[in-house]
């Protein structure tokens, strides 16, 4: 559905990347991992058609919603209006939103569970709010790829679990392709399907959670020793969670 | 998590917003019968609407008395000229400021202004008014915009940033074109003309000059109205539109043609009237918020009426007329100080 076939960026002389491959299917959701720097931005804009490939192609559907990491943050629209221009591809360049598209936003603002931002103004929103409406939009343009920047990197913990709490409901319904980048690997067990990481030294490994997600390969992602602990879930179960040994007197 | 659905968000045009809009309507007709009436020569409006309706329902009439030659001939051209440009150069700085995501530009940032002014002095300097000066400016004004473009085009991408700097050299480059064509220009004939339109009037203001300038004005109006709704698409940053399916880079230039039709045009028949596409996008963007689903029919209105207004002052305000430059500027730099605190001691109590 969407990815790229043997792509390579390169910035004048330095390569960020070349011979990645990866494809991501309808009903199916894929982490990209990697340390700071290392150009998981630069491959989601790949992927998305905003960054020229060096080679290789890219192929994906004409409209992919797409949820930034910053949205545009002064806009005094309303929540709705905001949703609205997920719509914007159907509308050509002279068209105006009709009761329809007005529709299909609130429509896509319910299942993000987020009806109380239609009316709320954009630039008063906080951070999780925004999150909440720039996913509504994605959803509002109807593109079965969804890709999401890095969606956890600037909430508190509690709009993290709410986000990924999202970001697995979509997955779960399987109809859509879903990509994302982050930093913390129990977002990639918490929703995703497969993992992608880009390697500090370049090269990149691939595959699903299971195999990608565990003590030894996360420490030679990010140069810092991991480890499983146990925590308990909302139910009282016993889940898993990997963590970094950071400096401190307790171990998390 | 889940919210109560809020029900049908209400849309459109809310009463408040209608009353807004009614009001600017009204304004706009008020300050256009102030200008056919006031004068040395003063119509009372009773007369004005009578003259008005006459010639209405019988163009080809003869105008016997005066005070109908001088509604009819002299200054009914002329406040629909004023408020024609009014418009036109309110709804330009509008969507560009949309377009940049910048409240501080305005249709001289891209050299439009400067480009034009030089084609119409250049006609000026050889002796020619009219048509000559008006397919001067424009086709200046519009090569500036092509300098800029193609100077701001780099490995097939236009950014903003460029586009706004590249504006900046070609104005430059245009003004000092001008000065050069003052320098050379005879102190005793075309140097008088050249300095007073590039001042800005409309006291030369005729049927057959309006004429001239209805095609590119409401061409340019027509097309920037038509777009209002992708001008918010286009106000977003570029990355986030593109994933929204918009061409910023190519739908940008459908947006700076349309501007460089109506500021060539404007220029030509009145000079560089400056300030009003800076200051009325800011007062429309206070009355009615940034959509420009709105935003572009009221600053239409309200730059109408504005230039009306101030080009009503501008003649009678002294036995001789002071040109119009001169007062958009006095009376546009003080509102637009008083609307930029207004606007961010607002921004910050939100």
């Amino acid at each position: 559905m969407i990815g790229l076939e043997n792509a390579a960026v390169r910035f004048g002389s330095r390569t960020l990347f070349r011979n990645i491959t990866f494809d991501v299917p309808v009903g199916r959701s894929l982490a990209i991992l990697g340390p700071n720097g290392r150009g998981k931005t630069t491959l989601l804009r790949s992927v998305l058609g905003f960054q020229p490939l060096a080679e290789g192609r890219r192929h994906a559907p004409p409209v992919t919603g797409y949820v930034p990491q910053h949205g545009m943050s002064q806009a005094k629209l309303s929540g709705l209006d905001v949703v609205i221009m997920g719509r914007a591809v159907r509308l050509g360049l002279f068209g105006q939103p009709s009761a329809e598209d007005r529709e299909a936003a609130q429509s896509a603002l319910v299942q993000v569970g987020a009806c109380s931002l239609a009316e709320l103004r954009y630039d008063r929103m906080s951070g999780g709010q925004r999150q909440m409406v720039l996913i509504a939009r994605a959803l509002a343009t109807g593109s079965q790829a969804l890709v999401f920047d890095e969606p956890t990197s600037a909430l508190d913990l509690g709009n993290q679990a709410r986000t990924l709490a999202l970001l697995d409901g979509l997955r779960m319904r399987r109809e859509f392709a879903i990509i994302f980048t982050t930093h913390d690997p129990n977002h990639a067990l918490a929703a995703a399907d497969d993992v992608l990481m880009m390697m500090p030294g370049g090269g990149e490994m691939h595959g699903p959670v299971a195999e990608m997600i565990e003590p030894d390969k996360l420490s030679e992602l990010y140069g810092v020793r991991m480890g499983w602990v146990e925590v308990n879930g909302p139910t009282g179960e016993v889940r898993r969670a990997i963590l970094p040994s950071f400096a401190g007197i307790q171990a998390a | 998590m889940y919210d109560v659905a809020a029900g049908p968000a209400r849309r459109g045009l809310g009463p408040l917003r209608l009353g807004v809009f009614g009001v600017l309507v009204l304004t706009l007709l008020l300050s256009m019968l102030f200008a056919i009436g006031a004068g040395r020569f003063s119509v009372s409006v009773p007369r004005i609407i009578e003259i008005l309706l006459a010639a209405a329902i019988d163009p080809d009439v003869a105008q016997a008395q005066m005070d109908e030659r001088i509604v009819l001939l002299v200054r009914l051209p002329r406040v629909l000229l004023a408020a024609l440009s009014g418009a036109a150069l309110a709804v330009g700085g509008t969507a560009l400021q949309g377009v940049f995501r910048n409240p501080l530009v305005s249709p001289q940032v891209l050299g439009i202004s400067q480009g034009a002014a030089f084609g119409g002095a250049l006609a000026l300097l050889f002796g020619y008014a009219g048509v000559v000066l008006l397919g001067m400016s424009f086709v200046f004004g519009l090569s500036a915009l092509v300098l800029v473009g193609t100077l701001a085009r780099i490995d097939g991408r236009t950014e903003v940033i460029t586009v706004i700097l590249s504006g900046m050299v070609i104005g430059a480059l245009f003004g000092a074109l001008v000065s050069i064509i003052q320098f050379v220009a005879d102190p005793n004939t075309s140097l008088p003309a050249i300095v007073y339109w590039l001042m800005g009037s409309f006291s030369t203001a005729t049927w057959a000059r309006l004429g001239l300038a209805i095609p590119g004005m409401t061409i340019g109006l027509l097309v920037i109205f038509l777009l209002r709704y992708r001008l918010n698409l286009l106000a977003l940053e570029d990355s986030e539109a593109r994933s929204l399916g918009v061409n910023p880079d190519r739908e940008r230039w459908y947006v700076f043609i349309a501007i460089s039709l109506m500021t060539g045009t404007s220029v030509a028949v009145a000079g560089i009237v400056g300030w009003i596409g800076l200051v009325v996008p800011h007062a429309a963007r206070i009355l009615v918020g940034e959509d420009h689903r709105v935003l572009i029919p009221a600053a239409a209105l309200i730059g109408a009426a504005y230039l009306t207004f101030i080009d009503t002052l501008a003649r009678t305000l002294t036995a001789a007329e002071i040109p119009l430059g001169v007062l958009t500027a006095l009376i546009g730099a003080p509102v637009f100080g008083y609307l930029l605190r207004r606007y961010f001691k607002e921004t910050q109590r939100a």
